[in-house]
């Protein structure tokens, strides 16, 4: 509890901030694809980012929670980092071990499923909750049920993900993402890689979850949802955040040139 | 405009396939041919069916076979258990592991497979003795080389290093074909990366493990016959001590590539039912 005040202290990290990105930098070898990232999602809000491909949107989010490395900046989880540590003013990297405990407090949702081939979606659920949390089997097992049947899919639950629809696997693996009970859930491009018949199933689940209080950050090129969910809306372009703001004002009336740009193409 | 409700003779024409004629007539004549060289086979008195026959069942043939089972598995099973641990070293970060990972790989590859049977057997005649001593504790433990390096255990321990430098590059790609995005799925849930090979990659890894590890056991199976030449009791050097005595060199080869042919049948049926089991995700 003593860093976490610190580190709201010593950067001015508002208190229900979820997610904290202050000049956050990510360079790959001689690519710098994040250029000092600022951003803040507050607990229980939906932040959509938008922008074109190579404006590091997925990189950015990867960093939250440490699929990539960061390579300058402060970017904090609930006010803690995630990948590293600040000691003496420098920022060291943390075990393995540390850094997968605080990782498994934020849930991610792969534009490609990535759910476990050679798991039934029940056994997808309870994997992670036996054997990271150490949450007994019986009780794992009941909170799968009950997520599953959250997301629709109570009938599925011996289904091997061969078996399932891109909707409805995209949707075991937001239940699977559940079943930890992050803190935060990172969408990237959750619907670019369904049809579009079944973008609709997947895009109601994430409006459930948010209505709930979740607090998402969702990378996307679903304008419709954007407008609709997000509380903030977020347009990166070049590694840096370029324009945010309200999503109904934003996309009716952008402000920059490049914002204009881009959502002329997207609508 | 709507269809015509009149049957038409039209609607009833179907597809009269090619008829290969030369492609029928070929296969006769192969057939022919085939049963004439089988007749000539089973006839011809070199071969000697009856003496094979009679030495099939034998003892020391049975004993020699259950010897070439025994060190087929157990070798089998060293080396996968060798194989993957060097596998994960080499797919490690630490360049010391992944050195070592590969020297092991390019050593107990590179030399052939008699040579280091050869070796492990001559070891215990050069190396008399392996102890551990350490400075102000003493001789720790001590044991003769002669007392536990018989033809046998030499055999198990050369043919299961070597088998293991094979073993390690398909555990390797094994792991290597699933995808990445398993292993980001399984980080982003808070999995460590000892709990994410075990439970998620080396499952998923079994599918492109198997059908090559199948062949690697079949392939043993039939170097295991090397072990002769260091006087091991196996099955082709039962045979041999027998004709040896009788002369009766080409019947009972015979037995042996029988023995051998049926060993393998059961294997290969075993391995379609193991890569079923590990496939069944794939089942719809």
């Amino acid at each position: 509890m003593t860093s976490k005040t610190a580190h709201y202290e010593e950067f001015g990290v508002p208190e229900d901030s979820i997610v904290f990105a202050r000049g956050v930098r990510k360079s790959f070898g001689d690519l710098e694809v994040l250029k000092g990232v600022n951003l803040n999602v507050p607990k229980g809000t939906v932040a959509c980012i938008i922008g074109p491909s190579g404006s590091g949107k997925s990189t950015f989010l990867r960093c939250i929670n440490h699929l990539e490395k960061v390579s300058g900046g402060i970017l904090l989880v609930d006010g803690e980092f995630i990948g590293y540590d600040l000691r003496n003013g420098k920022l060291y990297e943390v075990r393995d071990s540390l850094m997968c405990k605080r990782r498994a407090n934020i849930g991610m949702v792969f534009q490609s499923f990535n759910l476990f081939s050679h798991m039934t979606a029940l056994e997808n659920l309870i994997e992670a909750p036996i054997m990271v949390k150490g949450v007994p089997a019986k009780e794992a097992k009941d909170q799968a049920y009950t997520l599953l049947k959250r997301v629709g899919l109570a009938d599925k639950t011996d289904a091997y993900p061969r078996q399932l629809s891109g909707g409805q696997q995209q949707r075991v693996a937001i239940a699977r993402a559940l079943a930890m009970n992050p803190k935060v859930l990172l969408f990237d491009e959750p619907t670019s890689a369904l049809d579009p018949e079944l973008v609709g199933e997947v895009l109601q689940v994430m409006r459930d979850l948010a209505e709930s209080g979740m607090t998402m950050v969702v990378v996307t090129h679903e304008m419709g949802f954007a407008r609709e969910v997000a509380d903030e809306l977020i347009f990166m372009d070049q590694g840096v955040v370029a324009e945010r703001g309200e999503p109904e004002e934003m996309i009716v009336s952008p402000k920059s040139p490049r914002t204009q740009e881009f959502l002329a193409c997207v609508r | 405009m709507s269809q015509p409700e009149t049957e038409n003779p039209i609607d009833t024409l179907t597809v009269v396939p090619v008829r290969l004629y030369g492609l029928w007539i070929g296969t006769a004549i192969s057939l022919v041919i085939i049963l004439m060289i089988a007749e000539s086979l089973i006839t011809n008195p070199v071969f000697g069916w009856p003496i094979a026959g009679k030495y099939l069942f034998h003892p020391s043939i049975l004993s020699g076979l259950g010897q070439t089972l025994l060190l087929t598995v157990t070798i089998m099973v060293l080396a996968i258990a060798i194989g993957t641990v060097v596998a994960i070293m080499r797919l490690s970060t630490s360049l010391i592991l992944n050195a070592f990972a590969s020297a092991y790989i390019w050593i107990f590859r590179g030399a052939p497979a008699l040579i280091q049977l050869i070796f492990w057997f001559n070891l215990s005649m050069v190396v008399r003795e392996i102890s551990l001593t350490l400075p102000f504790v003493g001789t720790l433990f001590s044991v003769k080389t002669n007392d536990f390096m018989t033809p046998f255990v030499s055999a198990v321990v050369a043919l299961s290093l070597h088998e293991a430098g094979y073993m390690a590059e398909i555990v390797r790609a094994g792991i290597n074909s699933v995808g990445k995005g398993q292993t980001e799925a399984a980080g982003s849930l808070g999995m460590n990366q000892r709990m994410t090979l075990w439970r998620i990659t080396l499952p998923q890894a079994m599918r492109f493990i198997v059908p090559p590890t199948g062949n690697e056991t079949i392939n043993l199976l039939k170097t295991t016959s090397l072990v002769t030449f260091i006087a091991v009791n196996d099955l082709l050097y039962s045979a041999q001590a027998i004709y040896a005595r009788t002369f009766e060199t080409i019947p009972l080869l015979m037995v042996v590539m029988f023995w051998y042919l049926f060993v393998v049948t059961v294997l290969s049926i075993s391995q379609y039912f193991i890569e079923q089991y590990y496939g069944k995700s794939d089942l719809d």
